[in-house]
């Protein structure tokens, strides 16, 4: 039996490295610290639907290869295609994703990660503005006001909350998990009181949601301490745990955000409400807005996917530039897989972009809507791709997915998702952060180290060696040719 | 074996009193050596050409967090400067922030064999690590930020030095740092809630310590630990009008810190510290004061921060002065605070001739290159990319080396400029040996880079030799010729390899990072002591903090033996 601590989990961008893994003869029995995502993962990556060698298609089945059969195949698409797509890199290491530049650049293919689904208008909305922001740990120690911006931490970042936001213990601001905790009890107490007094389930559920969230601003948003205030569509888990929650009208946020920049501004707004909220009522928002000593907003794939895309973004961002004129204001993306942040560092200081670089010129292009891989494969340019760590066959549009499958599509996975399901050639590759170790970047771009906690199933190759075999094999390929070509001259 | 013999070529050596002289240098297995055998030894005929030690640069924002977000936010500074890829080469992007790749290709080409990344976020240093390992062709090293971590804070509060000393020990192992980077102290702890100090004497809120006392007992600190450099200090108020008096007052508290004789401290990209005035309207050269006092003492080194009128990157942890060049620009915006440690802005930044702040602050810098009479204090550099890109200092030499080169530019300034600038009262024209301890003697030595900067006898076979014969060439008269000859040097050689040949790069070497292991008396209690308080302070674990061995790809560790 091994107790591994300070492990760092490799789900989503809140990277906690607080998990403590058991191992006993190579199999994690038991995970402490972790949400239950993360239990989920280290107890259940062994599954039925993990690869176990290398895969190429014969006659529209998988036919089990030798390792440098699959390697010489995957190269040889790679060095003979025009206009190869490398699509992924969330959910590996950096090692890995350094492999990857270098292979876009030999093969002049384009190099894309999930960030052109998720946060792609993030960073552009970054390159329209810039970005006020911080480390996590600056809002733990400062923060009296923290706003959720169409993201559910409670659900997707589950622990995020607990280590960087409200319910942590900083420098020189308190937890506020007890306050939480008595507003769960009293929401208990009403709830019996409601059941004696024989009201039916239904409308008791309505009731105890209700005493959560208030329609008017409550009193504490102006008071001293923590504040939490959610805005999003619908209510969330989150939404049920905040001192307020705004419910804007689907599309409309970039009119709120509008309309708060104009009252920061002291602009009086002629209109009663804002994107279905009383502008009474976002008046006192603003008001405990600008009295905090340090707020912040993480925004999520609400802002970033909804109407407007980066330039929501950019508004957010204004905002909480005009909200720095008069006290200090942050704002961070609540980036999703693990190392996705990781992906866009890579790409940038190997290239000088951080996604959607075409190298097919021989030097890093980039400009989104055009050299970003979704919008290749729905013009049906690309005529190769590699797909590594992410599952674009269930996430991308029916119509871009029918190109890709249309050319011969290489995936690099340790399960057989639905895009692997789809490939021609499917590499097995290791758990990064299970099986293997190496770098990954929090949502706040701070690096952290990845453990290996148990030896991967024999035979099976990180992404990274993978990678770098066939890199060699490419290069090896293109001597080949030309040597050949020479030759014939 | 591999020897090497570089011939008859015009060698400048200021660290070995050498000036001109007509010599062969020898090399043995990446060192200088007294001789090598005649057969064996490739040789290069360097007759009518220029030698000298490979440059090193003492400041230059090359690798880490803030300089990679620069990179993501400014695509539009990539895209008119792209680099293809070549068989030996990889491709990258060039301009205000290049590529790794394209960084080091573009320093080798210059001559420079060293460099130092003089920003470095703790909580970052992996990151700053593994883009330095990107960065090939030169030696390397990077200084943690720590004028404002909170154990320095509380442990000078405390006056406690020895306490503090051994933090840092811990922090410069940890983080595999080379020196003790200062920036406006005190201003950064401030600005985490959006505040600033104005003054040396200004209270630190939440701390009860001011700027004054961080950097004099850092610069003890700094002396109790026997650290090659001195502190390296970026100046409160930075960037404001009338700051020279700042800057007066932080080296006249800094006497009060025992020198024998030797610099502790030196204050970098010294052109932003040396504004008089009190508005950006009346805003003028203080180089005059502040030269004056550097004649008269010795206990300080500087580097010039020179503008280039161009478009570049301003990238610093002075977080508050970030956020007022957005005030006046308008510009996009970065801010980046570090928990318990710093923080850090960006803002693009066009330095135009036709503005008169921005060419007051570029004769600013040259005045104050020339009016120091001792190469031996202040170094070349303009702050990259701050007041410019890296790239452009063959310029920076023709006008320290040509009053007609200055004097061409001057007369496309602004009008205003003009008339203030002290520049056409200043006849000194810096000679090739002058040049030489600029751009790499006098680096050396303030560095403590014992290795470095020279060409004697076991020092390291980094070597530039220029297109330039001193005998024929008038380098003052004809500017143009020199800047072209240290745009692409002849040969760079690194560790006695050629790296660059006519300005190509044909070879790829990795270059070593260099940091400090120092050994301490009580390394294991602050180690524990680290330990028990991690939690309270980050929001990572002490495990996963260090900058683990494998993060730099061929170290050289620099053991220091401290007093404490």
């Amino acid at each position: 039996v091994s107790v591994i601590n300070a492990v760092t989990c490799p789900i989503c961008g809140c990277l906690c490295d607080d998990i403590e893994v058991t191992v006993v003869e190579n199999e994690v029995v038991k995970v402490k610290n972790g949400c239950a995502v993360c239990e989920a993962k280290y107890l259940g990556y062994k599954s039925e639907h993990r690869i176990r060698q290398p895969l190429i298609r014969k006659d529209d089945k998988f036919v089990a290869v030798p390792m440098k059969e699959a390697i010489h195949k995957a190269a040889e698409i790679l060095a003979n295609a025009n206009y190869p797509i490398l699509y992924g890199w969330s959910s590996t290491n950096c090692e890995a994703q350094r492999v990857g530049v270098e292979l876009a650049e030999e093969v002049g293919g384009v190099l894309d990660n999930t960030a052109v689904v998720c946060h792609g208008p993030s960073l552009m909305g970054t390159q329209e503005v810039g970005i006020p922001t911080s480390t996590l740990g600056q809002i733990r120690h400062r923060a009296d006001v923290i706003i959720y911006w169409g993201c559910d931490p409670w659900s997707a970042h589950p622990r995020h909350l607990e280590r960087y936001t409200s319910f942590t213990e900083g420098r020189f601001e308190d937890s506020e998990w007890k306050s939480y905790l008595n507003k769960v009890k009293a929401a208990a107490g009403k709830k019996k009181l409601l059941s004696a007094q024989r009201v039916a389930p239904k409308q008791q559920r309505a009731a105890v949601a209700d005493s959560l969230v208030f329609n008017k601003p409550p009193e504490i948003l102006q008071k001293e301490g923590r504040k939490l205030i959610v805005i999003d569509v619908r209510k969330s888990m989150t939404a049920e745990m905040a001192d307020y929650f705004l419910k804007v009208e689907p599309n409309k946020d970039y009119e709120l955000m509008q309309a708060i920049r104009a009252m920061v501004k002291d602009e009086e707004l002629d209109v009663d409400q804002v994107a279905g909220i009383p502008v009474e009522y976002l008046k006192e928002v603003v008001d405990a807005l600008v009295n905090c000593k340090f707020g912040v907003i993480f925004f999520g794939m609400g802002l970033t996917q909804s109407a407007g895309k980066f330039r929501n973004i950019e508004v957010a961002i204004s905002l909480t530039r005009d909200l720095n004129m008069r006290t200090k204001f942050l704002i961070m993306p609540m980036r999703g897989h693990f190392n996705v942040s990781g992906a866009n560092i890579v790409f940038a200081w190997q290239s000088g972009y951080s996604f959607g670089v075409d190298f097919s010129l021989g030097y890093p292009r980039y400009n989104p809507g055009e050299t970003t891989s979704m919008d290749i494969l729905l013009r049906g340019e690309s005529d190769a791709a590699l797909v590594i760590a992410s599952d674009p066959g269930a996430t991308f549009p029916k119509r871009a997915i029918q190109h890709m499958v249309k050319h011969p599509l290489i995936v690099i996975d340790p399960h057989m998702n639905p895009t692997a399901m789809l490939g021609d050639i499917v590499f097995p590759s290791a758990f990064v952060g299970i099986e293997v170790e190496g770098t990954a970047y929090r949502m706040d771009n701070v690096p952290l180290p990845l453990k290996k906690v148990v030896e991967p199933p024999e035979g099976i190759l990180s992404d990274e060696e993978l990678l770098k075999k066939i890199l060699q094999e490419v290069r090896s390929i293109k001597a080949q040719k030309a040597q050949k070509k020479a030759e014939a001259a | 074996m591999t020897e090497m013999l570089i011939t008859n070529g015009f060698v400048f050596d200021p660290l070995n009193k050498i000036n001109g002289e007509k010599m062969d240098v020898a090399i043995r297995d990446g060192k200088i050596v007294e001789s090598v055998s005649d057969q064996n030894a490739k040789k290069i005929d360097a007759t009518g050409l220029t030698v000298m030690p490979g440059a090193i640069d003492v400041h230059t924002h090359i690798a880490g967090g803030e300089v990679n977000t620069g990179r993501m936010i400014r695509p539009e500074d990539h895209v008119k400067d792209v680099v293809r890829k070549t068989a030996l080469t990889r491709s990258g992007v060039g301009y205000s922030i290049p590529s790794t790749f394209v960084t080091g290709y573009r320093y080798s080409k210059m001559g420079y064999t060293t460099v130092m990344n003089p920003s470095m976020a703790p909580l970052g240093a992996k990151h700053t690590h593994e883009e330095l390992n990107d960065i090939p062709l030169l030696d390397k090293a990077t200084f943690p930020l720590l004028g404002d971590w909170w154990f320095v804070l509380e442990n000078l509060q405390k006056g406690d030095l020895e306490g503090c000393a051994r933090h840092i020990a811990w922090m410069m192992e940890t983080t595999k740092g080379y020196a003790i980077k200062i920036v406006n102290p005190g201003g950064l702890e401030s600005w985490g809630f959006g505040r600033n100090v104005h003054s040396i004497d200004d209270v630190v809120p939440n701390f009860d310590i001011t700027p004054r006392e961080i950097v004099c007992g850092l610069a003890k600190v700094n002396k109790m630990l026997n650290l090659p450099h001195t502190i390296h200090l970026h100046t409160n108020n930075l960037g404001i009008p009338g700051n020279f008096a700042t800057t007066l007052e932080t080296m006249k508290a800094l006497e009060s810190v025992p020198n024998d004789g030797k610099p502790i401290c030196h204050i970098t990209h010294v052109q932003f510290s040396s504004f008089a005035g009190d508005n950006w309207g009346n805003m003028r050269s203080a180089a005059e004061e502040i030269s004056r006092y550097i004649n008269n003492h010795n206990h300080m080194t500087f580097d010039m921060g020179q503008i280039i009128f161009t478009d570049t990157t301003t990238m610093t942890a002075d977080g508050p002065f970030e956020f007022t060049l957005y005030q006046l620009s308008g510009h996009k915006w970065v801010n980046s605070d570090v928990e318990t440690e710093t923080s850090g802005g960006i803002i693009p930044m066009h330095y135009k001739r036709t503005s008169a702040v921005n060419a007051t602050q570029w004769s600013i810098g040259l005045e104050l290159a020339l009016l120091v009479k001792d190469p031996w204090k202040i170094f070349m550099t303009t702050d990259h990319p701050n007041a410019g890109p890296f790239f452009k200092y063959p310029k920076i030499i023709a006008w320290l080396t040509s009053k007609k080169a200055r004097m061409a530019t001057l007369a496309r300034c602004h009008k205003k400029a003009q008339k203030k600038s002290l520049l056409p009262s200043i006849n000194r024209e810096l000679s090739l040996y002058e040049l030489a301890i600029m751009t790499r003697a006098g680096q050396a030595k303030a560095l403590g880079l014992k290795g470095k900067g020279h060409l004697g006898v076991g020092a390291d076979a980094d070597v530039a030799i220029y297109n330039i014969n001193p005998e024929i060439l008038d380098i003052a008269k004809k500017y143009k010729t020199a800047r072209k000859a240290f745009d692409s040097t002849a040969y760079t050689i690194k560790d006695g390899k050629i790296v660059v040949k006519d300005g190509e790069v044909v070879q790829n070497v990795d270059g070593r990072t260099l940091w400090l292991d120092v050994k301490t008396r009580e390394q294991l209690k602050v180690d524990e002591e680290m330990k028990h308080k991690f939690k309270e302070y980050w929001t990572v674990e002490y495990e996963n903090y260090p900058v683990f061995d494998h993060y730099v790809k061929v170290p050289e560790a620099i053991t220091v033996k401290a007093d404490v």
